[in-house]
């Protein structure tokens, strides 16, 4: 098992966690794992709780919508740098898609349950975890909103 | 002046311009009185022109009066302008021929017609000079106007009464000809009906020797030059002075709403205004497909498909449409063509069906900017 | 004079038509079709790329299509075109050996030669890269006067990529990056799936250093544009190709007016920062 220095470091690179005070950081990284995840694996599914959130190291993921009859629905990739799951934030938890590793890839989990009860315990950390995450889901709001629109001029009904 | 550039001719003297016109080969075009209207259509005669009769212009309102006068030349102008032949409404710009292999173009035979204008007004003289920047704008040159016009012989008329929506004074377009034309008439009717007639082209000067003019006395000149300058100052509308640069800097103000509400978008003023020169092309064949044309034909801003590319008009709003029409007249035409597209002609105001007024609209903006 | 010399002639008619010969025709997707076009006499048609010719199909209309060959190939004149209109179907039923009648080149061209020494990002989407292909052709052509040349390509689905070969053939160069992206996909698309701005790099591109050229629709153009400011390319340093409405493409019939501008004759590349007023105007 990698040592929490060695995470921590890791987070400490990742602009995600840049600015954080090194305390919180570490106490952070007190919930962090190393994890690999194979071509093909379901990092997460569509309904489970979410116990963990990732941040990407390498590789690239697609998140799926399931549809019935037909091949699933890639609405997104997340890739290197990309910040993966916040509905371990929002009760009652629940991954609105499924997560599949197109590639290899490896990414460093954070334990919700350990994060929630430290974000309890110590609202700064609380308040640090959600200034960060608040940004991410505006992007992908406003990139989702940006794929609904017709960007590339496709006509009518086609 | 020399001479051979200005002199006095009663109406035989008229008369004889028109004759001579003729004969020379020239489509003699006039005012005349038509549909309760002052219209252009060919003439023959001065008993054809519209003597004594006085047009009462206001936003909306048009009325032809009969004053009882003798005098030609006492109403301004109506709803068309020259661009009516110059510019025609619809023009076949070439045919085309299908072939065992494709197909061919035939093109125009080049042969314009002559045609001489009477009673070209001040206004109108510089819309002509307008439109001349448009179909030969320095890259590409429309070869069917270019004839037309260079065959044209233009006699102007200096006006000595305004009309009920002029505004040539404040647009610094009229009401006196200064140049351009190749001959400008100015019309008086106290102390005997006679026209000063003035040479302002080498053409005009033949014309002029052949009409047997008496020498033009400094008492005419000065009675000229108050009639016309009475006109000027009797004008009842202004445009404001900076109307380019108040509504560039106002492109969305509730004022364009404000139009919107009003305005049919029935493309009248397009129709009317004697520099507007949209036009769409219409491509049709004969029944059997042998044959082929190319139609030009006059089209309006105001049209909601003006703006269309797929997916659907770009100026969606009446308010968009109007702004484009008057930002284009009174801005863009600035930085397109060096000049304001206005001439202050009045006509956009006289037919508009609800009397919007350009300049109205222009000083509404002025005084309330940034609303 | 022949036909082609007629074309260029400022004191010939500028409506008239030039007969061409259709020498191939190509389905490029499933309503977007390259047709190559045989100038008469075996002339050569010049242009610059991102011009564009008025093409006219007998008897039925004729409409601005932006030429999306190679520039320094004037033997062939090549354009790439989506049917959506009365004219463009009419175009799509045409085959090798039929006729299009073609008026042009006009309008201006992507700043090629102005970029020369800086670093050439491209950013396009949908149908737009075909405006954009004969600038890339160009650049590459002249590879060793640009800095790092990046393309940014996003389409709704994977079979809504335009040359989607030639694009992964010139991923495959070692002196080009290319990123695609779409809107979405199904299991067999091994891309990536998103907005095509999120491809435009996190990292600063060199402000001063880079050249940008953006063509689509307006509104993925308006997005780009704001990533790339983010990114550090200003408005100075960003050329689009701007689209209106066109019957004559000669500055007479007025509908291509964009404010003061005809985007026949002033267009269709602008330099952003002389339009980025106009641009934010809706309805202009």
């Amino acid at each position: 098992m990698v040592k929490i220095e060695g995470l921590d470091k890791l987070l400490a690179e990742h602009p995600f966690f840049k600015d954080l005070d090194a305390p919180i950081r570490e106490l952070i990284a007190g919930c962090a794992a190393n994890e690999v995840f194979k071509a093909g694996d379901f990092i997460y599914r569509e309904g489970e709780e979410m116990d963990k959130f990732y941040v990407i190291r390498r590789g690239r993921v697609a998140l799926d919508v399931h549809v019935p009859g037909k091949d699933p629905l890639v609405i997104e990739t997340l890739q290197e740098g990309d910040i993966l799951g916040w509905a371990w934030l929002i009760p009652p938890y629940k991954a609105a898609f499924d997560a599949r590793a197109e590639q290899l890839v490896r990414a460093i989990s954070l334990d919700a349950g350990c994060l929630r009860k430290k974000c309890e315990d110590d609202h700064m950390v609380g308040y640090e975890m959600y200034k960060r995450f608040l940004p991410v889901v505006a992007e992908r709001l406003k990139a989702a909103r940006m794929q609904l629109s017709d960007l590339y001029g496709n006509p009518k009904g086609k | 002046m020399a001479k051979n550039q200005i002199g006095v001719v009663e109406v035989e003297g008229l008369q004889d311009l028109i004759t001579i016109l003729s004969d020379e080969g020239y489509e003699v075009i006039g005012p005349t009185v038509a549909d309760n209207a002052v219209v252009y259509e060919p003439i023959d005669s001065v008993d054809d022109l519209p003597k004594g009769y006085e047009d009462e212009q206001d936003g909306g309102k048009y009325r032809l009066i009969e004053s009882g006068s003798k005098a030609l030349f006492r109403t301004v102008v109506g709803p068309q302008t020259w661009k009516r032949y110059l510019y025609p409404p619809e023009q076949t710009l070439w045919k085309a021929r299908k072939e065992k292999q494709g197909f061919s173009i035939e093109e125009n035979d080049g042969v314009e017609p002559q045609y001489a204008f009477i009673g070209v007004r001040a206004c109108e003289m510089a819309a002509i000079a307008i439109q001349d920047k448009v179909f030969d704008n320095g890259d590409f040159a429309d070869p069917g106007y270019l004839a037309r016009r260079n065959n044209a012989f233009l006699v102007a008329v200096n006006c000595t009464r305004a009309g009920g929506t002029c505004f040539c004074a404040s647009m610094e377009t009229g009401p006196k000809v200064k140049e351009g034309s190749d001959l400008a008439l100015t019309e008086m009717t106290k102390g005997g009906h006679r026209f000063v007639v003035e040479a302002q082209s080498e053409r005009g000067k033949e014309i002029l020797k052949r009409l047997k003019a008496s020498p033009i006395t400094d008492g005419d000149k000065k009675q000229a030059s108050k009639e016309i300058k009475a006109a000027a100052a009797s004008m009842g509308r202004k445009m404001i002075g900076d109307a380019d640069t108040v509504l560039a800097a106002n492109l969305e103000h509730s004022r364009w709403n404000n139009v919107a509400e009003r305005c049919l978008n029935c493309a009248n003023c397009t129709m009317v205004c004697p520099t507007c020169f949209c036009s769409t092309m219409e491509d049709v064949t004969s029944l059997d497909g042998s044959e082929a044309e190319r139609v030009r034909k006059w089209d309006s801003c105001f049209t909601v498909d003006f703006s269309y590319i797929h997916g659907g008009p770009i100026r969606r709003d009446a308010a968009s449409r109007y702004r484009q029409w008057i930002t284009h007249k009174l801005t863009h035409w600035k930085e397109q063509f060096g000049t304001s597209g206005c001439t202050g002609c009045g006509r956009c105001i006289t037919w508009c069906p609800v009397g919007i007024d350009i300049t109205e609209e222009a000083r509404a903006i002025r005084d309330s900017q940034g609303g | 004079m022949t036909a082609l010399e007629t074309m260029s002639d400022p004191q010939m008619d500028p409506m008239i038509p030039v007969p061409f010969r259709i020498k191939k025709r190509k389905r490029e997707l499933s309503d977007t079709f390259t047709l190559e076009l045989e100038p008469p006499k075996g002339a050569a048609f010049n242009f610059a790329a991102g011009q564009f010719n008025m093409l006219y199909v007998y008897g039925v209309g004729e409409v601005p299509i932006s030429i999306s060959g190679d520039p320094s190939d004037p033997s062939k004149l090549v354009h790439t075109v989506r049917a959506v209109g009365s004219v463009t179907e009419a175009m799509a039923k045409l085959k090798p050996g039929d006729t299009v009648g073609v008026r042009g080149p006009y309008g201006s061209a992507w700043p090629v030669e102005e970029a020369e020494g800086d670093d050439v990002v491209i950013i396009t989407g949908g149908i737009g890269l075909a405006p954009l292909r004969p600038a890339i052709y160009h650049i590459l052509a002249n590879r060793e006067k640009y800095g790092s040349v990046i393309i940014i390509y996003g389409a709704r689905t994977p079979q809504d990529m335009l040359f989607r070969k030639e694009l992964e053939g010139w991923r495959g160069r070692f002196d080009l990056s290319v990123k695609a992206t779409v809107d979405s996909a199904g299991s067999d698309w091994a891309g990536r799936v998103g907005v095509v701005t999120k491809l435009i790099p996190h990292y600063s591109f060199d402000s001063i250093n880079t050249t940008a050229l953006v063509c689509g629709p307006e509104v993925m153009m308006r997005y780009s544009i704001s990533a790339l400011n983010d990114a550090g390319v200003m408005n100075d340093k960003i050329h689009v190709s701007m689209e209106r409405n066109m019957k004559c493409a000669v500055g007479f019939c007025g509908h291509c007016q964009f404010g003061g501008a005809f985007v026949c004759k002033d267009g269709p590349v602008f330099r952003f920062d002389a339009i980025e007023d106009l641009f934010k105007v809706r309805e202009i």
